[in-house]
């Protein structure tokens, strides 16, 4: 038994509850948050130290013994995943305390993400294909009412088009989860991956494949799924939006890797070319999308997209070197994507607006942002010495020793069109001057002062609270880049825990050790 | 009895299919839940159908009797309810929101496109 594995559900339920329960005091509901928050890291901080040595915790819930009980399973994989969910959450929490409105936190925002953050550490923890569409559900729930928080009408509109698609995944899923257990009488993951690779031409265990390949697609947004995320993403406020792209899209693609490289692996030469065609279309549909927009948040959205693509070069490829890569990079581009939106919360602060045309000068106004923003940017386009460079560097990589010319090609291209759509955002937003102060012959001093007069003052506690997460993230995405070896010889592990499944089976199965 | 199941959830599926397709936002919540119960019949038909007793072992008995029925898609259906009905119900309030807020059920015209 080891207790410690239900920390990161227990930690954000309790949290939850609390803030619930003393919902008429801000103070307290700000302090839960934080202190949940703080503990989420801690437990996950715990869990990743006990299974770097390459061990796999098991956790019997009711000591019920393995394929019949629900197992709580964390290998490395996991581990890294729930870290990633715990920074994560811990950052947004913090800028929340800033960025998100009184009204807000009067209906529940700070319960509601923990509630999220629950359900996505339930998805990283489970070793039960039932329990997973369980721990979906609860993150999708706490998603819905996350994303219409506020009753905006285009909150409304957007929530239509998410809601409807993820009901759909979650069909599918059920019905994928159905068939596999009349064909199986298993829904372990462990037992699941003992009896795979057994029979190719079997038609239940094809379709049910199939089927979680079109929900977690759609979860993750893959090309030809990808276009309600684009629709939804840019209308709730902002800490919201950067939650969703750092974690949700995310346990999509933790569920594709997961079941692809250990359940459904008795047809590689078909899945393989498929994941293929998804990732390279997926890249460049999302990269071409985020070209063609104006808005910061929209562009950034269809980013999201674009990375995915890559993220499915693991299962593409499918050697550890490209599972590692495909790891390593959805670490990366999480906490760069989330640095990158909550920058555009921070203009959306001062100027009260994203859309680039509209907007500029902040390089003057506020340097700080500016650079930071220029460091996440730079990271996620993939220029050394940042964490961008060694995922996208592990993952061409994989590519070209597997033969997969044209995906590494893509990969590469699609790297330059990030760069450029970056590059567009830095000109827009802040390089060039801003469009509203007055322009010609009125002198600087009035220049100055009627642009100052269109940037709202933020407190100075406000800005330490929103500038500190987004400081701690792009820290994070530069010590990645630095220290790339030793995250490496952790997602090297997970990828061959996930490749060669004999040891999570024996450690949630029991057997010889 | 497995055909006619198998049937009746196909005919389920495909009319939740075409209620998806119209335009209104009324039909295309009607859509999803006669899909929902499609994929609830189809986990109860694939979980193998035997008109068998329930798992549940006799007075005295040490082992369940054969044939007994498994209940683990049972299970799995009765949780698929709960969740189902919980998100049905908030779907049903949003959309009623949305309703409220723009005047419109047709799908399109939500979006800012005219039918």
């Amino acid at each position: 038994m080891n207790l410690l594995l239900v920390a990161p559900i227990l930690i954000p339920l309790v949290a939850a509850v609390l803030s619930m329960l003393l919902r008429t005091s801000q103070r307290a509901q700000q302090s839960i948050a934080v202190i949940g928050g703080m503990g989420m890291l801690t437990s996950a901080i715990s869990l990743l130290d006990a299974a770097a040595d390459g061990s796999i915790q098991v956790l019997r819930l009711g000591d019920w013994p393995a394929p019949f009980g629900i197992v709580l399973v964390v290998d490395l994989f996991s581990a890294l995943m729930l870290l990633l969910t715990a920074v994560i959450g811990l950052a947004v929490i913090v800028y929340s305390l800033a960025a998100i409105d009184l009204p807000r936190r009067r209906f529940g925002y700070f319960p509601l993400v923990h509630v999220l953050l629950m359900g996505v550490s339930g998805a990283f923890l489970t070793g039960d294909l039932f329990n997973l569409f369980v721990w979906f559900e609860v993150m999708l729930i706490a998603s819905f009412v996350l994303l219409v928080l506020g009753g905006e009408q285009k909150q409304l509109q957007g929530a239509v088009k998410y809601v409807t698609l993820n009901l759909l995944a979650s069909a599918m899923f059920l019905i994928g989860t159905g068939l596999l257990y009349g064909k199986t009488g298993t829904l372990n993951l462990a037992s699941l991956a003992m009896l795979s690779g057994t029979d190719a031409e079997n038609a239940a265990l094809n379709v049910s494949a199939v089927l979680f390949l079109a929900s977690f697609g759609i979860k993750a947004a893959v090309f030809p799924f990808f276009f309600w995320l684009p629709d939804s993403y840019h209308v709730p406020p902002v800490p919201v939006t950067a939650l969703f792209s750092g974690l949700l899209t995310k346990v999509g693609i933790y569920a594709l890797m997961r079941t692809f490289s250990m359940v459904f692996v008795h047809d590689t030469d078909f899945t393989r070319p498929l994941f293929v065609v998804l990732a390279a279309m997926t890249m460049i549909t999302g990269v071409i999308g985020a070209v063609a927009q104006g808005e910061m948040r929209r562009l950034l959205s269809f980013h999201i997209v674009s990375q995915i693509g890559y993220a499915l070069i693991g299962l593409a490829v499918f050697t550890p070197l490209a599972l590692s890569g495909a790891i390593y990079f959805t670490l990366h581009v999480a906490i760069a994507k989330t640095a990158l939106f909550l920058v555009a919360g921070y203009v959306l602060a001062v100027r009260g607006d994203t859309t680039l045309k509209n907007i500029g000068g902040l390089l003057r106004s506020a340097p700080l942002l500016t650079a930071l923003f220029l460091l996440a940017a730079i990271s996620l386009a993939g220029l050394p010495p940042f964490s961008g460079f060694f995922a996208k560097f592990a993952l061409v990589k994989a590519g070209l020793d597997a033969g997969e010319f044209l995906l590494a090609a893509v990969a590469l291209a699609v790297g330059v069109l990030t760069l450029f759509s970056m590059m567009k955002i830095w000109n827009e937003v802040f390089w060039k001057d801003d469009p509203n102060a007055p322009a010609g012959d009125a002198s600087e001093a009035s220049a100055s002062s009627a642009a100052a007069a269109r940037i709202t003052p933020l407190t100075s506690s406000a800005r330490l609270l929103y500038i500190l997460p987004l400081a701690c993230l792009v820290l994070l995405t530069v010590i990645m880049g630095i220290a790339a070896q030793g995250v490496f010889e952790w997602t090297d592990a997970a990828a061959r825990q996930l490749l060669e499944p004999e040891q999570y089976i024996r450690a949630v199965l029991g057997g010889p050790q | 009895m497995q055909l006619l199941l198998a049937i009746l959830s196909g005919v389920l599926f495909a009319a939740g299919v075409f209620l998806i397709l119209r335009r209104s936002l009324m039909r295309l919540v009607l859509g999803l839940i006669f899909i929902g119960h499609a994929a609830n019949l189809v986990i109860f038909t694939a979980g193998g159908l035997k008109g068998a007793a329930p798992a549940i072992v006799a007075e005295g008995a040490r082992q369940l009797e054969q044939p007994y029925a498994d209940p683990l898609p049972q299970a799995l259906i009765l949780t698929a309810i709960v969740i189902s009905f919980g998100l049905f119900a908030f779907f049903l309030v949003l959309i009623k929101r949305t309703y409220q807020a723009s005047g419109l059920d047709d799908l399109d015209e939500l979006d800012g496109r005219k039918g």
